[in-house]
């Protein structure tokens, strides 16, 4: 989240004590004179935070991924041998696998792109004041403060098939004649779903977007504007590129946890109708239930590799033409 | 600033922005009135937009036949000192990020960047038969300190930016009258920090607030359970009572919603205030 404001403060100096004022008394020249006392005031610092993610979040992962190699059933705990990649073998040679691979491909895509456009539109269109404008702004807040679980039950009452209001909706409008079965047939259900995340997610991206548009000087728009650009012209060529880093970091962040992200579906669908709309973490979650956690564990490994590789890939891209300061 | 808005422009965009504004507040609205309609009257045609006959049973019901209540002081009991003590943690941690230089500096935002890229679930099995060790199974406790860990790193970040928002002057001048950088820290960044340090708080409530997996797989005395355990039963049998279940859901959503309508204006000036100074 800090993301956008580390830019400014990274004057480093290296010894001699003229600058110290300038970074404050750790970094100037007493650096080197209280050396270990600095890095004893740097570990105990450090310390509570260190302990608690090591023995409560990393120890539990490693442990968790070291099961991916090991035959590791809750039917059957007298034998955890290790069984090298079989785990990864039984994930790909699944006949649902493929399904899961392209629900998540849809599920990614169709939250991001959605989100993004809404987003940066309500940015755009929030960024000039308006009367309520604050109140507006906290209204649209409001899906961020619901779990994802719960948005799931929201919309899968929302989508009922007999007692649901957007059928009622729907027929009203003239738009559907008879009641659509949305959750049961796995073409609407996945409609469904990516709905529900759009309506979730577009507020993060209109608040990183706003919050980097509100950082381009007016001068820009001035100078563009004498200039003679349209609206279009000011768009493509001032704005999105002086706000690069940020659109591209976000939609990292998001990819990331849009990926990893199974509680509103797990809420709507529970990956039904007949597992048709399970993505690869919902799926983990099923294969967690039935007890063989060496297969989930190996899913979950498959995904951090995804997700690093993706990683690294989208920010070789977006650095790559790097002509803006930002 | 940005030029002038033709009139259809502005047509355009309020249309855009109420059309958003009714998408995002009508599902709450929906589930508002499903769980104020007397239980029988969900289930009729043509469906009500506004209850005929507002009835609190289905409320009453959570706390009569189901043991909603102690879900919820449960959840609230978790959520605020996990929230509370994550905070205080985080802050120590995001202070020394943001104000010294040191070799594994990177490698420790990295560390905790890579927290948000595994699935919990790789971890589930491991933390369960650890705090079985621990004999912290099914204990508030337990939970509590396994939520800390959760919130610890998203949380650090987030102070950070916040730190790195305050001029070091401040603290520089209070060391040069003597302070300790520990009781500096305590004594003049904090109270700066404040609305920060709130917004951060809200962050970490209602992240334990809404956690499911850790919660389901940790609790299973009803006793014990957190309202998102106590939901993820609702739908787990055949048929969802969907007076209940709304109703539920609606006490569920509001304290959290209340929080965030007090603190976006900090979460959203916080990230504000940052773009503009980077």
């Amino acid at each position: 989240m800090s993301v956008t404001s580390t830019t400014a403060t990274k004057t480093k100096t290296p010894g001699g004590g003229e600058t110290s004022h300038k970074r404050g008394l750790p970094r100037g020249g007493r650096r080197r004179e209280f050396t270990t006392r600095r890095g004893l005031q740097i570990a105990a610092f450090m310390a509570p935070a260190a302990v608690f993610v090591a023995v409560f979040t990393y120890y539990p992962m490693i442990a968790g991924g070291q099961m991916a190699f090991r035959n590791w059933k809750l039917t059957d705990l007298t034998d955890t041998s290790w069984v090298g990649l079989k785990n990864f073998r039984d994930v790909f040679a699944d006949p649902a696998w493929g399904t899961v691979l392209g629900n998540s491909a849809i599920w990614v895509f169709g939250s991001i792109v959605p989100q993004l456009v809404i987003g940066f539109a309500l940015a755009l269109w929030l960024r000039r004041r308006f009367p309520f404008r604050g109140l507006y702004q906290a209204l649209i807040f409001f899906p961020w403060a619901i779990s994802g679980f719960l948005i799931g039950i929201l919309f899968r009452w929302l989508f009922n098939s007999e007692f649901g209001v957007v059928n009622d909706l729907l027929q009203k409008a003239g738009l559907i004649d008879e009641p659509v079965a949305w959750l049961a047939d796995p073409k609407t259900a996945m409609v469904a779903v990516l709905i529900a995340n759009i309506w979730y997610g577009v507020t993060f991206f209109a608040i990183m977007i706003l919050a980097a548009l509100q950082s381009i000087p007016d001068e820009l728009y001035e100078a563009a504007a004498l200039d003679g650009a349209g609206k279009a012209r000011t768009l493509f060529q001032i704005t999105i590129p002086y706000i690069r880093t940020t659109l591209a970091l976000t939609v990292l962040l998001r990819v990331i946890w849009i990926f990893n992200f199974p509680d509103l579906i797990f809420g709507m669908t529970g990956g039904g109708p007949n597992n048709e709309t399970h993505i690869v973490t919902t799926w983990m979650i099923k294969i967690t239930q039935q007890g063989d956690y060496g297969r989930a564990s190996a899913l979950g490994l498959l995904v951090v590799a995804a997700l690093l590789v993706f990683a690294v890939f989208f920010l070789m891209a977006t650095r790559e033409k790097k002509g803006v300061r930002r | 600033m940005i030029g002038k808005e033709s009139t259809v422009g502005r047509v355009v965009k309020f249309t855009f922005l109420g059309v958003w504004l009714l998408f995002t507040v009508f599902p709450l609205y929906w589930i508002t009135v499903t769980s104020l309609k007397a239980p029988g009257d969900i289930f009729k045609f043509p469906l009500a937009y506004w209850p005929e006959r507002f009835s609190l049973e289905n409320y009453s019901g959570l706390f009569g036949t189901a043991d909603f209540g102690t879900y919820l002081t449960n959840s609230l009991i978790v959520s605020t000192v996990a929230g509370a003590t994550a905070t205080a943690i985080s802050m120590l941690s995001a202070y020394v990020l943001a104000r010294f230089e040191f070799r594994t500096k990177s490698a420790l935002l990295m560390a905790a960047l890579v927290t948000q890229m595994i699935p919990s679930f790789i971890a589930l099995g491991p933390l369960y038969l650890l705090m079985t060790d621990l004999r912290l199974v099914d204990n508030r406790l337990g939970l509590i300190l396994v939520y800390i860990a959760v919130c610890i790193p998203f949380c650090t970040v987030m102070l950070r930016g916040f730190f790195e928002n305050i001029p070091d002057a401040l603290e520089e001048a209070a060391m040069i009258d003597g302070l300790s950088r520990f009781s500096a820290l305590f004594r003049v960044l904090l109270p700066v920090m404040r609305p920060g340090i709130i917004a951060a708080f809200i962050f970490n409530f209602v992240n334990c607030w809404n956690e499911l997996f850790l919660s389901v797989t940790l609790m299973n005395s009803d006793s014990n359970k957190t309202v998102p355990t106590a939901l993820n039963g609702f739908i787990s049998s055949f048929n969802i009572d969907w007076g209940s279940m709304s109703a539920a859901a609606v006490l569920t959503i509001l304290p959290t919603m209340l929080l965030f309508a007090f603190a976006s204006r900090h979460i959203v000036q916080g990230l504000t205030s940052g773009a503009v100074k980077g």
